[in-house]
């Protein structure tokens, strides 16, 4: 029966115009409309380059749907040749060391910075290679709102909440919010981590060695006020239990709201459905309490993995040989515009970029104004972080519980990987 | 030499060998990884860890209780209106025989297209349900949003997608009733009232078991439908049973998604097992 | 029919026109509405129609997926139902004629298989240890087992209505029980079997838990799990979303028109005298 529907299988891509090769390297990719664009781009390119080599690319759900998919098809041995997906603590619970193929002697490892190494290995041996560029994780906004109504860019977050009630008096949407999918409610806790990193230096470390906790570091909560007071202050568009990622998009883009807190790669989204108002867009980094130590929370991108059970490691390994190359860099500009520094030595930016990308470039330029998201630092994340977060939100528990729920929730995550001290 | 039997044993041999292989052995194998931790690689012995950390989760007594609420809500609204849609389409109205097909339909439909139409429906300010509301004046709940209301949303569209079945099988139970009954009965001066209660009822009981046992077991198990609209939320709000099992399953959780399976299986053990003994007994009574 | 009978059938009418035809109106019209329109969820007539960019686009998408996911849900569906019929018949038959010792244990397992909850992951532990995991076959095997007990409830109570004089008179003619089976009692299962592949096929093709857990893989791809193309986080084409919803309930709608009328007579015979 499998005969059957692989014969079925190959007929309809021979319909489907697809060329015959020698080797056809299955991809799986996220959803996300600019994932798709690169690697349209770059599949292309390299059979170009390489006509015996060609892709057939499947398309995975994001979130966590498709955390589970690439989980179960690792663990199974079903996985595609090649995938992408998230470095930092979400890589190291794919179980690495049995499920993908040591990419530690690929020669274009040489050019990649030492930093994306480091969360895409483990036990000493790398595993892979950047796809994107580096993200900042903080807040959109939109400049013609906010030239209209003479605002500033907050530098703490008691000017963001000023700001706010100015938006909400003018009308408008001040925080457009989106729990309709619901992993983007993590943002105002995630992207906090800069401020949680000046006050608490040590927290990644003594929260990996169960020390240090979210209930009970005040530092670490705050993340969970600031959605509780955008929640009690009447801050979310009407239809916040319900709206999309693409929606959010739309809005902050085009003047609907005045903010959405989110990661830099909504700029793809962007660049894909309304190009027209990337000029509109602004970003920030999550403000603190303190304007004098204003950071930004940095999100390492995503990496191409090679399944440990693929029959053509090989030639994927070409592939993503390829991909970690200054002409990869740049064919992933051409595609989706140029969002963040890249990951790969010589890599350069145009000379034209987005607004809200040159409004994140300075944070990179300067020593000290950037720090690892959490997720990058410790190899624990719960699981559930996004359904409590949803319901601090939405009102339906407070910031403190909802931390300490968290705290359980990653004490499950640290059993299962089996660290020392849980 | 016994002659053998025309009716052989070994016709039960093929369904029992897949029955057995794909459906008893996993869950007899449920009850000792329920007892590890396990990544599908190596499963390591916890003891009863997995069933602990089960209970201390603080939205799954919320779970069980939803779980229940669910298949309640759900059952006793399908076996009440379908009873009487069963009893209106068997009275000769007006296009009855369309009426019968229209009602069936949602049965056919995917579970998954269905939640995912409603949800859309239900949209707090765009959904058409909530617009046609502001029409009249009233200002429309958020029904998958407000966690008060998400779940008895979503059962009220498991209900329209079921009503079609409980209903048929109300319509055949109710040509099994011998006309003459009724007859009799209006002889006697009863009215209509009287003989729904006195006749149809009691002599529809047959009916009435098979479709509150399945609507019951149905609803217990229930996770195609409330996956497609909430996944659970908002938060943790419409979290039931089968949904808290399958977070567990997609973070990796397997030991303990298993644990969650044991605990689903001895809930529906304990509320089906006296309740289909009940039901029956009632039967030989009569 | 009387006044009354007619007024009643009016108002249950316009009832069931709301609460029945609307939600798939529209579901039609916002399948051939454009992505910007369709997005906005609205009710309206369509300003510009779509139908036939949005059906190829849906045909079309990742290779022609649909086309695959229509194959392989035909086979499974197909398959799992034959297979379901004859083992489920043969069952139910020597259930309900034979008084052995091993009838309540195989009536204890038909009780389970109706009520206990398909354990997943030693389930899937299983079908990788038999090489069954993630292939058209094993599926086709695992909805044969979750789908027995309720054939077999079926096929007992029908068999219990059909007299014991037929397969009697063919033992006497030396038949063997084989051919009893297949040549005397199986052609007199006909309403009750239909009841069966209707039930059975619907639930089957509409299946979504056990493709999603069992049956991974693009080239293994069943239609209900094509609904992953189009509802995601990232991109909401709700045009191209309700157009796969459309092209998928046309299948079961063709099974329910073909044997409307053997479904309320299989019903009689089967589930309420169960």
């Amino acid at each position: 029966m499998k005969y059957y529907s692989a014969a079925v299988a190959s007929v309809l891509m021979t319909l489907a115009g697809a060329a015959t090769a020698d080797v056809t390297l299955t991809v799986l990719i996220d959803d996300n409309a600019d994932t798709s664009a690169t690697m349209q781009a770059l599949t292309e390119r390299y059979s170009e380059l390489h006509p015996d080599v060609s892709f057939d690319i499947e398309v995975r759900p994001g979130g966590s749907d498709g955390d589970n998919i690439v989980k179960t098809r690792l663990a199974t041995g079903e996985m595609a040749d090649i995938f992408n997906y998230n470095s930092g603590s979400l890589f190291q619970a794919l179980n690495p060391t049995k499920t993908l193929a040591d990419l530690s002697d690929l020669p274009s490892q040489a050019n990649v910075i030492d930093s994306f190494k480091s969360v895409v290995s483990a036990e000493g041996k790398v595993y892979g290679i950047p796809v994107g560029s580096a993200m900042g994780g903080g807040i959109f906004y939109n400049r013609k709102v906010y030239a209209d109504l003479g605002l500033s860019v907050p530098m703490t977050w008691a000017d963001f909440m000023a700001n706010n009630a100015k938006v909400a008096e003018a009308g408008l949407t001040p925080v457009a919010t989106t729990f309709g999918a619901t992993w983007t409610s993590q943002l105002f806790v995630l992207a906090d981590y800069f401020n949680v990193q000046i006050a608490e230096p040590d927290f990644a470390e003594r929260y990996t060695a169960n020390q240090a906790k979210y209930a009970t570091s005040p530092a670490a909560m705050r993340g969970f006020e600031h959605l509780q007071e955008v929640f009690e202050a009447g801050y979310m568009n009407a239809d916040f239990g319900a709206a999309t990622y693409d929606e959010g998009v739309a809005m902050v883009a085009n003047g609907d709201a005045a903010h959405y807190p989110m990661l830099t790669f909504a700029l793809g989204n962007i660049v894909q459905n309304m190009p027209e108002l990337l000029p509109d867009v602004g970003f920030f980094a999550q403000p603190g309490d303190d304007a004098a130590q204003n950071g930004l929370t940095v999100w390492m991108p995503g990496g191409m993995y090679i399944s440990a059970a693929s029959p053509h490691i090989e030639e994927a390994k070409g592939f993503l040989d390829f991909v970690a190359t200054v002409e990869g860099c740049d064919i992933q500009t051409a595609a989706n515009g140029f969002q963040g520094p890249y990951l790969i030595k010589g890599c350069t930016a145009p000379d034209d970029i987005p607004a809200a990308v040159a409004d994140m470039m300075p944070y990179f330029e300067t020593e000290g104004r950037t720090a690892p998201a959490l997720e990058f630092l410790s190899p624990i994340k719960g699981p559930a972080l996004e359904q409590i977060t949803v319901e601090v939100g939405s009102g339906i528990r407070s910031a403190a519980d909802a931390a300490a729920l968290y705290d359980q929730d990653v004490e499950k995550q640290a059993k299962q990987l089996g660290l020392p001290n849980w | 030499m016994t002659r053998k039997s025309p009716y052989p044993l070994w016709f039960v041999a093929p369904a029992a060998i897949i029955f057995s292989v794909l459906f008893l052995v996993p869950t007899l194998a449920s009850f000792w990884f329920s007892l590890t931790r396990w990544d599908l690689f190596n499963a390591q012995f916890i003891g009863l860890e997995n069933y602990e950390q089960f209970f201390k989760e603080p939205f799954l007594i919320k779970g069980l209780f939803n779980t229940v609420f669910f298949a309640a809500v759900t059952s006793a609204l399908k076996t009440t209106l379908g009873l009487l849609l069963a009893v209106l389409l068997t009275s000769g109205i007006f296009a009855q025989g369309f009426l019968r097909v229209l009602v069936f339909f949602p049965v056919l439909v995917s579970t998954i297209g269905v939640g995912i139409t409603f949800s859309k429906l239900m949209h707090p300010t765009k959904g058409a349900i909530n617009v046609a509301l502001a029409a009249i004046g009233i200002d429309g709940p958020g029904w998958l949003t407000d966690p008060a209301l998400a779940l008895f949303s979503v059962a009220l569209v498991d209900v329209w997608k079921g009503i079609g079945l409980a209903t048929l099988i109300y319509i055949a139970g109710l040509a099994s009733i011998s006309p003459e009954y009724y007859e009799a009965a209006r002889i006697d001066g009863a009215t209509r009232r009287q003989m729904f209660w006195r006749i149809t009822v009691p002599l529809v009981r047959p009916a009435t078991v098979t479709v509150i046992t399945l609507s019951m077991i149905g609803g217990l198990r229930s996770f195609d439908i409330i996956w497609a609209m909430t996944k659970g939320g908002p938060g943790f709000s419409s979290d039931v049973l089968a949904s808290v099992i399958y977070k567990q399953y997609q973070a990796g959780f397997y030991g303990l998604s298993t644990a969650g399976n044991v605990i689903l299986f001895l809930l529906i053990a304990g509320i089906m097992l006296p309740l289909t003994a009940r039901l029956n007994r009632k039967e030989v009574e009569q | 029919m009387t006044r009354r009978q007619f007024w009643t059938g009016i108002v249950a009418l316009a009832v069931s026109t709301v609460l029945f035809i609307i939600p798939f109106v529209f579901i039609a019209i916002i399948a051939v509405k454009d992505k910007r329109e369709a997005s906005r969820m609205g009710f309206d007539w369509p300003d510009s129609w779509h139908f036939w960019s949005n059906l190829v686009e849906v045909v079309e998408a990742r290779n022609y997926m649909l086309l695959l996911a229509y194959f392989n849900s035909t086979v499974i569906t197909v398959g799992a139902v034959t297979v379901l019929v004859v083992l489920g018949a043969m069952v139910g038959y020597v259930l309900q004629r034979r008084d052995s010792k091993w009838n309540s244990l195989i009536w204890a397992g038909v009780m389970s298989g109706l009520m206990i909850p398909p354990a997943v992951v030693p389930t899937i532990w299983v079908l990788q240890e038999l090489h069954l995991f993630k292939t058209i076959h094993g599926m086709i095997l695992i909805h044969v087992a979750y789908g027995l007990s309720f054939a077999i409830l079926l096929f007992r109570s029908f068999i219990s209505t059909i007299p014991r004089d037929l397969d009697e008179a063919a033992i006497i003619d030396g038949a063997k029980p084989l051919q009893i089976f297949f040549r005397v009692v199986l052609p007199l299962l006909r309403p009750v079997t239909v009841t069966v592949i209707v039930v059975q096929s619907i639930a089957i093709f509409n299946d979504f838990t056990n493709a999603l857990y069992y049956l991974p893989g693009r080239e293994n791809v069943t239609v209900q799990l094509t609904l992953f193309n189009f509802q995601s986080q990232f991109t909401s084409q709700m045009n191209l979303l309700f157009m796969n919803i459309l092209l998928i309930t046309i299948p079961p709608l063709i099974v329910y028109m073909f044997f409307n009328r053997q479904i309320v007579a299989g019903m009689t015979a089967g589930a309420v005298k169960g």
